[in-house]
């Protein structure tokens, strides 16, 4: 096997070609923090809290770890002054858009955030995208997708598609951060409210 | 809405999933919006999920969901044309037809948006009116210029 060797919080690990960061730390048993990854879909760096200090020749950049792949001899730091700073951050952005998210809670413990740093904007979706994508890339329904752009994007249900697949699979449901609060109501709402 | 119009449309991009935004583009001219009924005969001929067709068709700013008017006026907001009086061109327009950016009158007649740069600063404040670019404009000029449109 032609293993990819590098470093992980000091730690010597090796991996497979392909593999991302995120991977093979999580292989050797190191946490890094996510909210927008799922294992059984594609990377999509969205959250950008799983971010992590990496060392090449010499220099240091900041890498989000679900999407960059492993490449030999890269020394890797998944906490620091910086990194943890960075977190906190984007994690008090988050909390703007949904104070209340039970997702982000324990996170924003870990990380210090505080939650009433940025004036709230409660829209409850933080863009993950798991929902959309565990619709389109698992159940190849694509019931759910993203609408407009810029801050007004948001998740909608497509009625017709929704009516026939959602009442029994939900499956999206629990993977929210927010607590599915969103995908229930933007569900409903696609429902009862005015049809496009 | 004419299914055969839209599926010769489709046609001439050989039902191709990649030719999905040109398809749109041809249909948003041909109507001055995407009809509902459209887009899900797009989705099905070119087997392309109708929640990425709202994607993108939410997305670009060429495609409109509701109907658009017969003219499309545009109005330039860059800073250029900014500083040479656009603001007044605008209102002009607006008491004109009686519609903000962003909206249409109801006989289906005018559409006005306001745009931040059409590229030709030297020729602020600049009206564009079906993709006709009208330079220099003061608010008279604009409305004896509107006349022109039925
Ligand atoms: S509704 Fe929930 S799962 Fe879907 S994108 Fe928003 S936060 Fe993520
Ligand atoms: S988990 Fe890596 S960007 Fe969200």
């Amino acid at each position: 096997m032609s293993g990819i060797l590098l470093q992980i919080d000091g730690r010597q690990v090796e991996a497979e070609e392909g593999m991302t960061l995120l991977e093979a730390a999580r292989k050797e048993g190191i946490h890094i923090p996510t909210l927008c990854h799922h294992d059984k879909l594609e990377p999509y760096g969205a959250c950008r809290i799983c971010i992590v200090e990496v060392e090449d020749s010499g220099r240091t950049k900041l890498v989000v770890s679900c999407v960059y792949p492993v490449e030999e001899g890269l020394i890797v730091r998944t906490r620091s002054e910086k990194i943890d700073r960075i977190r906190k951050m984007i994690l008090e952005l988050l909390l703007a858009h949904a104070p209340d998210a039970f997702g982000l809670q324990d996170l924003a413990r870990e990380y210090g955030a505080d939650r009433n740093r940025f004036e709230k904007e409660a829209s409850f979706c933080i863009h993950c995208g798991l929902c959309v994508r565990y619709c389109a890339e698992v159940k190849k329904k694509h019931a759910v997708g993203f609408v407009d752009r810029g801050i007004r994007r948001e998740i909608c249900f497509v009625p017709e598609v929704a009516a026939k697949e959602c009442w029994d699979c939900k499956e999206c449901f629990p993977l929210c951060p927010t607590e599915a609060l969103q995908a229930a109501f933007v569900l409903v709402e696609a429902f009862t409210g005015e049809k496009t | 809405m004419d299914t055969e119009k839209i599926d010769r449309i489709i046609g001439k991009h050989d039902s191709e999933a990649s030719s999905l935004i040109q398809v749109l583009l041809e249909i948003q001219s041909e109507y001055h919006w995407l009809p509902k009924e459209a887009l899900e005969r797009v989705s099905e001929r070119l087997q392309v999920p109708l929640a990425r067709i709202m994607h993108i068709a939410t997305f670009y700013k060429a495609f409109s969901l509701v109907p658009k008017g017969r003219h499309e006026i545009h109005i330039c907001m860059g800073t250029a044309c900014h500083v040479r009086g656009a603001p007044r061109v605008l209102d002009a327009v607006q008491d004109l037809i009686g519609i903000k950016p962003g909206e249409t009158d109801l006989d289906l007649k005018f559409s006005l948006e306001t745009v931040n740069c059409l590229g030709c600063c030297a020729l602020g404040p600049v009206v564009e009116i079906d993709g006709k670019t009208h330079g220099k404009m003061s608010p008279s000029d604009t409305a004896e210029v509107l006349k022109n449109y039925d």
